[in-house]
C-alpha cells in the first residue's frame, strides 16, 4: 500500500481541530501535545476568535509553536493567569481538550488514580486537577493515543475526576446544563455523544481502520450506524502544522505514525 | 520594626499537627529552603495544603505529612511526582482530594472568614463521594439549586517565596504569574516569606507596587534566601532544575533518600547553594518555556 501523505499525529490533529468549530470566542486549551496542536490548528484555520494562551499566564493572538522557538515572539494580546482561569471556567468560556487515562459510557473520565482503594491506590496518577471544575463548567474534549480498553472501560472510571452523563451521579436540585461532552479523538477513530441519551457514537473511523477493530478495544457498547471516513489533512493544514506549529516534529513522539506497527 | 528572620526561626512557629499551607505551582516558585527547615526539623504529623510539586514528594519521603490537601502534584518536567505516588501507593498519608479551583475557593473562604464558599464545581464528581465532608446545599432563593459548600480551608501557616521584599513585609512577585499565593497567604494565621532580595522601602515606587499582592499585615516573618525556590523555578530569576529534579526523582528507596537529605537537605543554605551547583548554575537555568 502507497504511504499516505499524512501521518496519523497529523490526521488526529485535523480530526481534533473540529472539536472547536463553531464554538464561538472562547478560550481553548489543548493539555498534551497533540491537543495543544489541534486548538493552535482550529485557530489559525476555521475559527480565528479563539483564545488561547502561551501554556503560561499571557494570551497570544497567535498560537505558540511548540518546543525550542528560535528567534519567535509569542504575540501577546492580554493576560490569563491561573486565577483568572478559574473565573473563566465559572463563566464557561472555555473548550478544554484534554488527554484522561480512562474514560467510560457516561464519558467519566479519571487522570487521579487507578485502583479500588482511594486511600492506597495502584497508582497514583496527577490528581484531579482541573477535571470536576472543567467539566461541570464548559466544554470539554478528549483525546486518546491508544484507543483500548483499558482506557474506555467496561466498568465506571476508577475514579470520576471529570464529570459526564452519569444519570447516578446526578443530585436532586444539581443544574448539569452546563456539561457539555464534545469529541473523543483516538488513534483509531472520531466518536461523539450524540447518540440518544448521549450515548456515545462512532462518528468517523480513520482511513484504513475497521469498526471491528474499534469494537473490539472499547469496552463499552457503541452506536455505530452511520460513520464516514475521517476527512485527510488539506495542503493548507499540513503545511500550518509542519512548518509552523511544530517544526521539530514533536507530534511523531507523541503519536507515532500507524505504519510502525 | 522588622520582621527579618533566619531561616530556622520559622520552625519556633510551627507545632507538630499543625496545617501548613505552601505557595507557587507544580515546580514553580514554590518556598523550598523553607520547606527544608521544615524537612530538618523534629515537627511531624502536619496536614499540608499544596498545588503540590516536589515540596509535597520530600515532606512525604521524609514522614512528615500527616494529610495532604490537593488538587495535583506534579513536577511538570515529568508529570507524575514519584515521592508522592510511593506515599500514596503504600497508603502513608490521608489525603483530600480537590479539584484545583475547589481548592482555591476554599482558601478564599477562609481569607473571608467564612466558613465555605458555594460553587457547582464538585458536584457530580467523585470529590465529593471521596470527601464526605465537602457537603452540599440548597439555594435559598427560588432556584432551590444544589451546590457544594466548600468548607473553609484554615491555614496555621503559609509558606511563599518571592522576588523581593523590605523589611517590613512589603513584598513583589515579578513572575508572569502569582498562583494562588495571595490565596494562600489570606488563609493563613501566619505568613513566612523567603526572598530572593531585601529591599530597602524607600525603593518602592508606583511601578513596583503593581507588583504587591498582599499587605504586610498579612507578613509574620521575612527570610533571606536567594535562590531559594531551587530546584524549582523562580522566573524571570532562574528557571528549574531538571538535571536535579530527575535525580530526587529517581531517589525513592529509603537509602537513596537518606543520601539526598544527606547531601542536600541537611546542609544549611549557603552549603546548599554550593552543593547543587552554585550560584552562576541556578542563574543560567533557563526559564521554562511551555
Amino acid at each position: 500500500m502507497e504511504k499516505p501523505f499524512y501521518t496519523l499525529s497529523e490526521l488526529c490533529i485535523c480530526a481534533a481541530s473540529e472539536a472547536w468549530r463553531d464554538g464561538g470566542e472562547v478560550l481553548a486549551t489543548g493539555i498534551g501535545l497533540i491537543p495543544r496542536l489541534a486548538a493552535s490548528l482550529a485557530k489559525m484555520t476555521h475559527s480565528p476568535e479563539l483564545m488561547m494562551t502561551d501554556g503560561e499566564a499571557y494570551l497570544v493572538s497567535e498560537p505558540v509553536p511548540v518546543g525550542p522557538r528560535g528567534n519567535y515572539h509569542p504575540k501577546i494580546e492580554g493576560y490569563m493567569n491561573y486565577s483568572r482561569v478559574f473565573l473563566n471556567i465559572g463563566i464557561g468560556h472555555r473548550h478544554a481538550m484534554t488527554g484522561p487515562v480512562q474514560m467510560d459510557k457516561y464519558g467519566q473520565t479519571n487522570i487521579s488514580f487507578i485502583g479500588d482503594n482511594h486511600l492506597s491506590p495502584k497508582a497514583q496518577l496527577l490528581g484531579a486537577r482541573g477535571f470536576p471544575g472543567n467539566t461541570i463548567n464548559h466544554t470539554n474534549s478528549m483525546f486518546f493515543p491508544n484507543h483500548n480498553n483499558r482506557c474506555f472501560v467496561g466498568n465506571e472510571v476508577d475514579m470520576v475526576s471529570g464529570v459526564g452523563y452519569n444519570p447516578s451521579k446526578k443530585l436532586k436540585g444539581m443544574k448539569s446544563e452546563f456539561i457539555n461532552l464534545g469529541l473523543i479523538i483516538s488513534n483509531l477513530s472520531v466518536m461523539d455523544f450524540k447518540g440518544p441519551n448521549n450515548q456515545i457514537q462512532v462518528k468517523s473511523l480513520h482511513p484504513g481502520v475497521e469498526i471491528q477493530e474499534v469494537i473490539d478495544n472499547t469496552g463499552f457498547e457503541l452506536l455505530h450506524d452511520k460513520y464516514v471516513v475521517t476527512p485527510t489533512p488539506s495542503n493548507e493544514q499540513l503545511s500550518i502544522i509542519r512548518d509552523f506549529l511544530d517544526p521539530h516534529n514533536l507530534r511523531e513522539q507523541a503519536l507515532p505514525d500507524r505504519s510502525d506497527k | 520594626m522588622t520582621k527579618i528572620i533566619g531561616s530556622k526561626d520559622i520552625i519556633s512557629h510551627i507545632r507538630s499537627g499543625m496545617t501548613i499551607g505552601i505557595g507557587g505551582w507544580g515546580s514553580r516558585r514554590k518556598p523550598m529552603s523553607l520547606v527544608r527547615e521544615l524537612l530538618k526539623s523534629d515537627v511531624e504529623d502536619l496536614t499540608i495544603v499544596s498545588y503540590g510539586g516536589p515540596d509535597v514528594g520530600m515532606l512525604c519521603s521524609a514522614k512528615k505529612v500527616k494529610k495532604l490537601i490537593f488538587g495535583f502534584v506534579s513536577m511538570e518536567t515529568t508529570p507524575l511526582e514519584s515521592h508522592f505516588r510511593k506515599a500514596r501507593q503504600e497508603g502513608s498519608i490521608e489525603v483530600m482530594e480537590l479539584d484545583e479551583g475547589l481548592l482555591q475557593f476554599g482558601l478564599i473562604a477562609a481569607g473571608m472568614r467564612l466558613p465555605f464558599f458555594t460553587t457547582r464545581v464538585g458536584l457530580g464528581s467523585d470529590i465529593l463521594s471521596l470527601n464526605p465532608e465537602i457537603k452540599t446545599i440548597s439555594s435559598p432563593y427560588k432556584d432551590n439549586e444544589t451546590l457544594v459548600a466548600m468548607p473553609a480551608i484554615e491555614l496555621d501557616v503559609a509558606l511563599i517565596h518571592v522576588h523581593e521584599s523590605d523589611d517590613l513585609g512589603n513584598t513583589f512577585i515579578y513572575g508572569p504569574d502569582l498562583f494562588i499565593d495571595d490565596k494562600f497567604v489570606r488563609a493563613a494565621s501566619k505568613t513566612f516569606i523567603s526572598t530572593e532580595r531585601i529591599i530597602k522601602t524607600d525603593e518602592i515606587d508606583k511601578n513596583k507596587s503593581m507588583f504587591n499582592w498582599f499587605e504586610r499585615s498579612l507578613v509574620t516573618g521575612v527570610i533571606e534566601s536567594p535562590y531559594g525556590a531551587h530546584p524549582t523555578a523562580a522566573t524571570p530569576n532562574y528557571g528549574f532544575d531538571k538535571e536535579h529534579l530527575s535525580n530526587y526523582s529517581k531517589a525513592t528507596d529509603q537509602i537513596e533518600w537518606e543520601a539526598y537529605f544527606e547531601n542536600y537537605i541537611s546542609l544549611d543554605h549557603e552549603s546548599y547553594l554550593k552543593a547543587v551547583g552554585g550560584k552562576d548554575h541556578i542563574t543560567s537555568l533557563e526559564v521554562p518555556v511551555f
